[in-house]
Parts: C-alpha cells; structure tokens; sequence
C-alpha cells in the first residue's frame, strides 16, 4: 500500500475507535452493523477483487455463520464466546469448503449461478425446515461472553468487540494479499492459465481463497446474530448477495479499504434515502433513490469510490492546465 | 548437464476432435543443447501439439515422458514444475503488473510457500534472485518497474520467454516466439535463444523460414496433423515430399 493509502485506513480506524466518546446510543448501534457488513464486504473482495472470482452466494456464509451461533448456544445459559466464536467460523468454513469444491469446477457466469444456487439451498433449509425456526428466524436469549471480561449484551462493548475484529480481519487480509499467497491469487485474477502454465496448481489456491472467506463471512454472521439477538432466513437471501457485491464494486474492487467504504457509503445512502425527514413521504421509496445513486455512481466513478482522490487531482490539474496562462503537470 | 541427453520424448502422441484426427502419431525427441524446430502450415497441427506436450490438453493416444518418467497423465501444473517450460503464440503475460513482477511471480512457482500468509512475497530471496536474473537475460532491465501491458509487441514477446525462464525449465517449448516482430527484435530473439540453446532442450514452432533454418539443429514438418519429414535442416531442404507439400514446388 502507499503512503496515503495506509495514512487513510489508519485515520478511518481512530476515527471508529473515537467515535463512541461523541455518539449516541443510535449511532453506535447503526456502526456496529455498518462495521459487520465490513468485514462481511471484505470477505467477497478477498474473493472478487483479489482472485477474480464473483461469488454471488456470500450471503450463505453469513447466515450459517450467524445461525451456528444462535443453534449451538446453550438455552440455560451463556455460551462461552472463545469457542462458540471459531466453531461458527468454522461452519462457514465448512460450508463453504463444500460449496467451492463443486462450484470452482465451474467458470464466469456459470459460476455466479452455481454459488447462487448453494445459497439457495442454504436458505431453504433455514427457511422451510424446523431446525431453523423458519421464516420467524429464532432468538438468541444468552449473548456470549467471556468470563466477566466482556459482555456482548451491552453496546459499547459489542461496538469494541466488532472494532477488534474489523482491524484484525483487515490486517490479516493486507498481510496475506501482499504474501505469495495473496499474490498468486492475484495472479489467477489477471491470467489463470500463465499461472498452470507457470505450475501453479490453481484449484487448491482458489479453494483456500474460498474457505478463507467463508470464514470471514462467517464471523460477520455471527457478530450479527449476536448484536442482534436474532437470526431470520433473510440473512441467507440472495438479495443480501448482491448487496455486499454492489458494496464493494461502489467502494473499488481491488482495494480492501474500498470495501470500507462501500459498506460505509452503501449504508448512508441507505439512511438518507429512507429519511422521512429529508424526503416526505417519497421515503418509502427508498430503493429508487439508493439505486439511481448508485447507477450514477458506477458511471462516474468506474474504479469505485477509492479513485476519487485520483480523479479529483486529475480534473484540478486538468482544469489548471486548460486555464490561460496556467502550466498543469500532466 | 551433458549434452544430447534426451529430456523430452513423445510417442506416437494424437489428438482427434471428433472425426477430425489434428495430430496423428506424432513421435520426437527433444536434446539437451539442441533446437527441435516444428514448421508446418496453419492448422497442420502444431499448436495442438504444444499443448500435449505442455499438459494443456490431453492426447487420445501415446504418450509423452519428461526426463524419463511418463508423464502423460499428469497435469499441466505439475510438468511445469519438474521442468518443462512454455511460451504462447499469442502474448498470455500479466498486462497490469510490472514487467518484474511478472518475472517474481512465475519464478515464486519454484518456492511457492503459500501458507507463509505473513511473509511479504517480495522478501523472497530466491524468487526475487531468479526473476532479476531473467528479467537481465531477456534484456528487460531497463523497463522493470513498467506495467507489462505498455510494453511494445516485441517487449511483450521478450517478456515471455523471461517468464518462461523464471521458472529455470530445463525444456523450453516456445510457440512462434518471433510473430509480429520486426527485423531488429527477431536478431536479438534469435541471440537469446542461441544463448539459451546450451543448456535447455527446445521446442521451437515458428513461421519464420529464414530463422529457423538458422537456429535449429532438427526440423520436423507437419502436415494434416501427420510428420511427413523429420532430420537435418539439410535433409528437410531436400527432401521431396517437403518441397511438395510445404515450400509450395511442384
């Protein structure tokens, strides 16, 4: 990463840690839920930004990771969060282990509809047997803690708990991509065949790829069962899916700080345009105005948010350099 | 490292599509310090060929053995790394990154560590060693740091044989490395691949008459998918059936 680019993340993480000394109750609730969908959209940008895969299914990963968490909690009391956490990770991985082995068989726009498809059947299971409650979703009555040092049921410490685990998802996930690891699936994205050509056996990165995300879904899903207290089949549906992939293609695919964005951004958009305040009773639809903004968006912006800088300095030198008398750098 | 040590055989190798046989019981040997040149006009079979012997595609019948084992089953990946080499006909590079990172990553095929997850891949002193080398040897060094996708056609074709070498193959399979280059680029190829010629086994298919007839040591001419001549150049020069069927005499 660049200067300017480390700068950004590190000022984005102090200003999230600084946040609760200023904000309401409201407002550390609406961050802690943009802060999963975080780590939830860099899960997918591991997968299409970096290798080039676009799962279309991540939505899966999410769900089992969050109905693991509620499922295996014990009724009479708290689950201790040091395994209940790896173990909901480790479903996600599981099922995510599944489903890569038999869709990575598969390629482009056949692979976007194979992932759909175990998302699908993901979600009807939630959806249609008893084991998950059904469409009514099922409650988490005990929240995890570990010993009395953290108590998730309270929100300013499930604000810092999702923090945390933001910062390590992102450290790890910039360590690895600039690891050789990180840079063959790099490799994969841009020419799949160079690298067999090369004697990368592509598949078992590609399934490693897909594991890792998976997990990460996975802890996005159970910090959303847990801050909610609550999991439904919509958190498997294909809509949440496409969501996640519209964040990260708005916030710059190819850059992990862009999924921050995108989750960041996609959710303000959200807010704004929900806002009765602002918009009357236009507020209802909602999806009109997020979608043309972000229709506009994408046309603007190609690169994604994270291309602004970039695209601000080049039309101000441009602009400069058009002026009488002016001498731009070009 | 002896000389005239065979790395690369294959035996009566054919691939049919269908009812269309592309490549009928080709057999040939690849030498160590030798250039085996394999001419023949479009669609007479050659890239299909390259591709079998690669593990790109696999044969319908024969069979191919690298440096003495059988190889026939095994994939593409796994011949690369016990040493055999390619460059495509049509440039196969990574156009957004740099010109060495092109070099590091093929060469990172040799010790690819991937659970080393915390490692930076460019503290890699082998890798890092092997794609300088490379880079040097295929007269890129001036145009390490640029995107490979800005590099001239001719750069471009440099750069393949780079990535070929970062590997450190011992046979090269090279597929019209001299297309579309023009006459100052095609000396300097030819210089390299006389270079290279001591110490790998070659494969070379290639339109270029002139050039081939001056690098390689054996000739073999394809024609629908059949050898029809194979030997010296001289041999190949002379031969009837070649000036019938290939230099277009009657």
């Amino acid at each position: 990463m660049k200067r300017s680019e480390v700068l950004f993340v590190v000022l984005a993480f102090a200003a999230l840690a600084l946040f609760p000394l200023v904000a309401e109750p409201y407002g550390i609730d609406r961050v802690t839920k943009i802060m999963v969908f975080c780590i939830f959209a860099l899960s997918l940008e591991l997968l299409v930004g970096s290798t080039g895969l676009v799962c279309f299914g991540q939505a899966a990963f999410l769900g089992v990771g969050a109905y693991a968490a509620v499922l295996l909690s014990p009724q009479d009391g708290p689950a201790a969060l040091w395994w209940l956490l790896p173990v909901s990770m480790l479903a996600a991985a599981a099922y995510a282990l599944f489903m890569g082995a038999l869709s990575l068989r598969t390629r482009g726009v056949y692979f976007i509809m194979v992932t759909l498809a175990f998302s699908q059947m993901a979600f009807y299971v939630v959806h249609d047997t008893p084991l998950g409650g059904g469409t009514d979703g099922i409650y988490l009555n005990n929240k995890p803690v570990l010993g009395t040092l953290l108590d998730l049921d309270r929100p300013l410490p499930m604000y810092g708990f999702t923090l945390a685990c933001l910062l390590i998802v992102f450290v790890l996930l910039a360590l690895i991509l600039r690891s050789r690891f990180g840079r063959a699936l790099a490799g994969i994205r841009v020419n799949e065949q160079r690298m067999r050509a090369t004697g990368f056996s592509t598949y078992p990165y590609k399934l490693a790829a897909f594991v890792l995300s998976g997990a990460i879904a996975g802890l996005a899903g159970f910090l959303f069962a847990v801050k909610d207290g609550f999991v439904n089949p919509e958190l498997m549906s294909w809509h949440l899916s496409g969501e996640v992939l519209i964040m990260i293609i708005l916030g710059g695919l190819g850059h992990l700080r862009g999924a921050l964005l995108g989750a960041f951004v996609f959710a303000m958009l959200q807010e704004f345009f929900k806002s009765e305040a602002i918009f009357g009773d236009f507020a209802k639809h909602w999806h009109l105005g997020l979608g043309a903004s972000i229709i506009l968006s994408v046309a603007l912006l190609p690169r994604g948010l994270v291309d602004v800088p970039h695209q601000v300095v080049q039309r101000l030198l441009g602009w400069r350099s058009n002026a009488p008398g002016g001498k731009g750098r070009s | 490292m002896t000389s005239g040590e065979v790395l690369l055989r294959a035996h009566g190798l054919s691939r049919r599509w269908g009812g269309l046989l592309a490549v009928d019981q080709v057999s040939l040997e690849l030498q160590r310090g030798s250039v085996h040149a394999v001419i023949g006009t479009n669609g007479a079979g050659k890239s299909t060929l390259i591709n079998m012997l690669s593990g790109e595609l696999a044969p319908t019948g024969g069979r191919v053995e690298l440096l003495g084992q059988d190889v026939t089953s095994w994939s593409q990946p796994r011949r690369a790394r016990a040493g055999l080499g390619r460059s495509y006909q049509r440039n196969t590079i990574y156009p957004s990154f740099t010109v060495f990172e092109n070099c590091r990553l093929a060469a990172q095929a040799r010790t690819p560590r991937p659970w080393a997850w915390w490692q930076d891949a460019r503290k890699c002193p082998t890798s890092m060693a092997t794609a300088q080398t490379s880079v040097e040897r295929a007269g890129l060094n001036d145009l390490r740091e640029l995107a490979a996708g800005l590099l001239s056609h001719g750069q471009k074709r440099q750069l393949e044989i780079a990535m070929c070498l970062a590997t450190e193959p011992d046979v090269l399979l090279l597929d019209e490395p001299l297309a579309g280059m023009g006459a100052e680029e095609t000396e300097r190829m030819l210089t390299l691949l006389a270079e290279l010629k001591a110490s790998h086994a070659t494969l070379l298919v290639e339109h270029d008459m002139d050039a081939v007839f001056r690098i390689a040591d054996c000739i073999t001419v394809m024609v629908n998918g059949s050898v029809i001549a194979s030997g010296t150049p001289d041999f190949v020069r002379n031969s009837p059936q070649v000036r019938v069927a290939y230099l277009g005499e009657h």
